[in-house]
């Protein structure tokens, strides 16, 4: 049997101002027809300029400078477009990519999926207008038919009512269904090969999990094989065949799925499973990133900061910060020529409580669209909320963040600080490092400039940087190093609480480990307490003593790390623990615990965690620090029977 | 989406009086009025002024009434079409503007028109041929375009025009045709003169409007569903026209509202320069004079252009763009 795709010693090098650099020196690997293929690596590794070769898709500044791309399928001998050889094979690094050799390929026998579903669709055009397009494009079809294999496509990948489907626009559907698009256009030509680029890391868990499914299914259905790019390794393990390590342009490692996982050979791929938190690291077990950071701390940091208040033995049973009630709602702009709209619509946040410990870090995880990040923008005060308060007592003073006007707010900010989700946004581009560190002193009058440059200098060792890199810019640091610096800023100040709102989640895996250790050294070290907000479950396992968990605005259940994961109660934490890909192919995703992708449907959600009907609907104690959001009914006696 | 229409002309029209309102009372604000200025010219020129006869012109005019009242007199009589008197020519508004309001709109429409057929296909061109020769020239004609004075421009085209072309020097049409009915002939006459004010007043608008469309476009091409669309197989120029193109769009049409008012207004001192008949020149010596109903036309006029405009270009942006039809409504 010929392989469906083979790349022979494939080197692609990109033309800058400084001569070329080569991006691929030698890669090469095969896909069998109906299998899969996995393509793993780090950003920056290769692997995605990989799949633009195969597509002809690179950009104008790249070209293929040797090797060959053989692309073998049956149905390229008929066609008079393609100049394949009589056998339907063509070798796709020697055409011109934009010409309608490739073209006629492109879309049609080879397709390709996004990471982006938000961006990869055109807003202006209908989501049937642009499937239907490939069809006419390469099948040569009428209108009509068109629409209707185009419909038939929207069934197939899911959605409840494909012809309505038809007529929508992308922004009218959410990021799951505009991936399920995606895949509708990269199949209704029933090519036989998919390149799948990241196709569910923009993705939320239970929505990966749906989507990785969907592609496996159709796969069987259509028997067409995937190329499937990305940087985690729970999916690799979840839906390979066969594995291709690349990194820095070279491929380290390649063989089937069990050889790979049992018997990595290549320390670069033995270095990157360790480093990938995953639910079964021992307590205490320290994740080992490919390249370790060394960080000390100094004595200033030490002064009067949260580590001498912890040493103090400030009481540990009397919460940090006590959140209660919070309530927020967005309403939707209505009303007459003038006229706001009375508050009405959505309930952002829905009357959510809790506290956090000095000393611990508590972990609130949820999906996109659960509200945590309104509510860290809550806490932050970025956000008014509607109800609730939030209290926060660190020994001296006991006050109510929400309640605060402008002067007591700026005193505030010292003891709480915040570290962001996007590196890059986050630090202002003309501000030189020592600025960019210095400016929340500068902000608070703290200390002449002898000190700040003291204080500046042992917070960059702190997080791990050289000091003499302080005269610099941010765009000269990696998305680590500049997470590093976000580090630094926020401890500038010498806070007590920390809000992590997505620290690692723009980060490679490699860096990310680096990040978390460091963030839990500091912990340590300087008595810090977090609140750690993440949509990844297994960051937050790693990182948490206590994990809420939060969706549709509401806190659905709380509790110390070990017990949420021994003996999760609520529906919605199972399908969300159930949906979480395992690093290992022994234990493949449960799909059945999913429920269909209903789980984060309040409506959906069996008695006693339903919202329906009355009753008081509340947190439920269920012992050992164990609530869950349930409401009084018979169910509910069962529950805390069997809990007990 | 009727709602929608209902809603935006009754904010049109309050906007509308708003501005008449705004307009009316700042042509009165300088102390004095018409008259004023009209007995200081009298007496400058040594003759003397007889009390009797200003009352009897300030009574004639209605300059002894309320400024309330006038104002309201005058929005009323506007919207039975009657604009007013000139105090300067004498004539009732409507016979004094007449055909400079229509020669004005042809010469402002003609060179809108100009402005979009000559930037549009530049700008694309400029925007797909990033860093090329064809680029760096265009460019520079671009640049050229919005750093020569428009006045200077102006008179050097004149001037070649008239040793070429022999096309007379300034006005609109050839001097025989000056009020006389419209005839083929004159309307050819018209179209000839037309030429050099439609390129010079077009000039800068063109050039800005050929960077703002590269802008957009190399945004629209940069993003991801254009990868997409290659992915599909679509040829590179269906592939332009049918997504990034079409997104490009729609900073070209917001400008719409933005670009009736500008080439009006821009205008003046260029018809100063070519003498052209258009309503700028009289708009300047109607301020100048306060001459108040002339001038309050005049304003009025650009005011209803740029409301009609921007309402022209939001319904545009509607028909255009799902995203602003649909979700106009809703709020994050």
């Amino acid at each position: 049997m010929t392989d469906l795709l083979r790349v022979n010693d494939l080197h692609v090098g990109f033309r800058t101002q400084g001569g070329t650099v080569s991006a691929l020196r030698g890669v090469s690997f095969r896909v069998r027809a109906g299998s899969t293929v996995a393509l793993v690596g780090e950003s920056g590794s290769g692997k995605s300029v990989t799949a633009q070769a195969i597509m002809g898709l690179l950009p104008r500044s790249a070209r293929i400078t040797r090797g060959e791309i053989l692309f073998h399928d049956e149905a390229l001998r008929q066609s008079p477009l393609a100049p394949a050889q009589s056998d339907g094979t063509v070798d796709l690094a020697k055409l011109d990519p934009t010409g309608p050799g490739f073209r006629c390929v492109r879309g049609d026998r080879i397709s390709m999926i996004f990471q982006e579903p938000m961006t990869s669709l055109s807003p202006l055009h209908t989501v049937g207008d642009q499937i239907g397009e490939v069809l006419l494009l390469h099948s040569g079809v009428s209108r009509g038919d068109a629409r209707r294999v185009t419909v038939e496509m929207l069934r197939m990948v899911g959605f409840p009512d494909p012809a309505r489907a038809f007529d929508t626009y992308p922004f009218e559907l959410s990021g799951g269904l505009r991936q399920r698009a995606m895949i509708a256009m990269a199949l209704v030509c029933r090519p036989s090969l998919l390149v799948a680029d990241e196709p569910s890391t923009a993705l939320d868990v239970t929505i990966q999990a749906q989507i990785l499914r969907l592609i496996q299914d159709l796969q069987a259905e259509l028997g067409m094989a995937v190329l499937i790019i990305t940087h985690d390794l729970g999916v690799v393990a979840n839906v390979a065949d066969e594995v291709v390590v690349v990194y820095h342009g070279e491929v380290m490692e390649a063989g089937t799925l069990h050889d790979i996982f049992d018997r990595p050979a290549h320390p670069y791929l033995k270095a990157l499973l360790k480093a990938v938190p995953h639910f079964d690291m021992k307590p205490g077990e320290r994740l080992v990133p490919l390249r370790e950071i060394r960080h000390q701390t100094g004595h200033l940091l030490k002064q009067d900061g949260a580590a001498a208040h912890s040493a103090q033995g400030a009481d540990k049973a009397k919460p940090l910060l006590d959140v209660r009630h919070i309530t927020k709602s967005f309403g939707t702009r209505k009303g007459g020529l003038f006229g706001v709209a009375p508050k009405a619509g959505i309930r952002a946040v829905d009357d959510v409580s809790f506290h956090v410990l000095p000393g611990e870090c508590l972990g609130l995880v949820g999906e996109s669209g659960c509200g945590k990040t309104t509510l860290s923008k809550i806490l932050m005060r970025a956000v008014a909320a509607d109800e609730g308060e939030v209290i926060f007592d660190d020994g001296e003073k006991r006050v109510d963040l929400l309640k605060l006007d402008d002067s007591a707010l700026v005193a505030m900010r010292r003891r709480v600080q915040y570290v962001f989700q996007d590196p890059f946004s986050s630090l202002n581009p003309r501000m030189t490092v020592f600025d960019l560190v210095a400016e929340p002193l500068v902000i608070h009058n703290i200390g002449d400039l002898a000190y700040r440059r003291e204080m500046v200098a042992e917070l960059m060792r702190v997080v791990g940087l050289d000091p003499r890199f302080l005269n610099r810019y941010p765009h000269s640091f990696s998305g680590g190093q500049r997470q590093r610096i976000g580090i630094a800023r926020a401890l500038a100040l010498k806070p007590r609480l920390l809000l992590c709102d997505e620290p690692v989640s723009a980060l490679d895996v490699s860096v990310q480990a680096q990040i978390l250790n460091l963030l839990k050294d500091l912990q340590k070290e300087l008595g810090l307490t977090y609140l750690f907000i993440s949509h990844n479950l297994a960051v937050v396992d790693y990182m948490a003593d206590r994990i809420a968990v939060m969706c549709a605005g509401r806190l659905v259940e709380m509790a110390p790390r070990e017990a949420l994961f021994r003996n999760p109660m609520h529906p919605y934490t199972k399908a969300l623990l159930s949906a979480v890909p395992f690093p290992d192919p022994r234990r493949r995703l449960d799909l059945t615990a999913l429920m269909e992708g209903r789980a984060s449907n309040p409506q959906a959600w069996p008695e006693p965690f339903g919202i329906l009907g009355g009753g008081r609907y509340d947190m439920v104690d269920l012992g050992g620090g164990h609530f869950v959001r349930a409401r009084e009914c018979p169910a509910l006696a069962d529950l805390l029977e069997a809990a007990s | 989406m009727l709602l929608f229409l209902c809603r935006r002309i009754v904010t049109m029209v309050l906007t509308m009086l708003v501005i008449s309102a705004l307009v009316f009372i700042i042509i009165q604000l300088p102390p004095g009025d018409f008259l004023t200025t009209y007995i200081n010219e009298l007496q400058s020129q040594g003759e003397s002024v007889d009390q009797a006869k200003i009352d009897f012109l300030r009574q004639q005019y209605g300059l002894d009434r309320s400024l309330v009242e006038r104002y309201f007199l005058w929005v009323f009589g506007m919207l039975h079409g009657d604009m007013g008197f000139s105090f300067e020519y004498n004539l009732p508004v409507a016979e004094v503007v007449g055909d400079r309001m229509t020669l004005s709109m042809v010469l402002n429409f003609a060179t809108i028109l100009f402005v979009y057929i000559v930037s549009f296909p530049i700008g694309v061109y400029t925007a797909t041929h990033q860093y090329s020769w064809g680029d760096y020239g265009l460019t520079f004609l671009g640049f050229l375009g919005l750093a020569t004075p428009n006045f200077l421009l102006a008179l050097i085209l004149l001037y070649f025009a008239n040793v070429f072309f022999g096309t007379a020097i300034g006005g609109l049409m050839a001097p025989e045709y000056l009020d006389q009915p419209w005839t083929t002939g004159k309307m050819l006459s018209v179209l000839e003169h037309l030429a050099v004010p439609v390129f010079v007043i077009g000039t800068s608008a063109t050039a800005g409007m050929i960077r703002r469309l590269r802008a957009n476009l190399l945004d629209e091409l940069q993003k991801q569903y254009v990868v997409t669309g290659r992915a599909k197989g679509l040829p590179p120029g269906r592939l332009l026209l049918k997504y990034p193109l079409r997104m490009a769009l729609n900073p070209f049409i917001a400008d719409i509202g933005n670009m009736l008012p500008q080439v009006v207004s821009g205008s003046v001192i260029v018809s100063l320069v070519m003498s052209l008949p258009t309503t700028g020149p009289m708009l300047l010596t109607a301020l100048q004079n306060q001459d108040t109903y002339l001038a309050g036309s005049f304003l009025m006029f650009l005011a209803l252009l740029t409301v009609i405009g921007m309402f022209l270009s939001d319904i545009l942006l509607a028909a255009l763009d799902p995203r602003i039809r649909l979700q106009g409504g809703t709020q994050r």
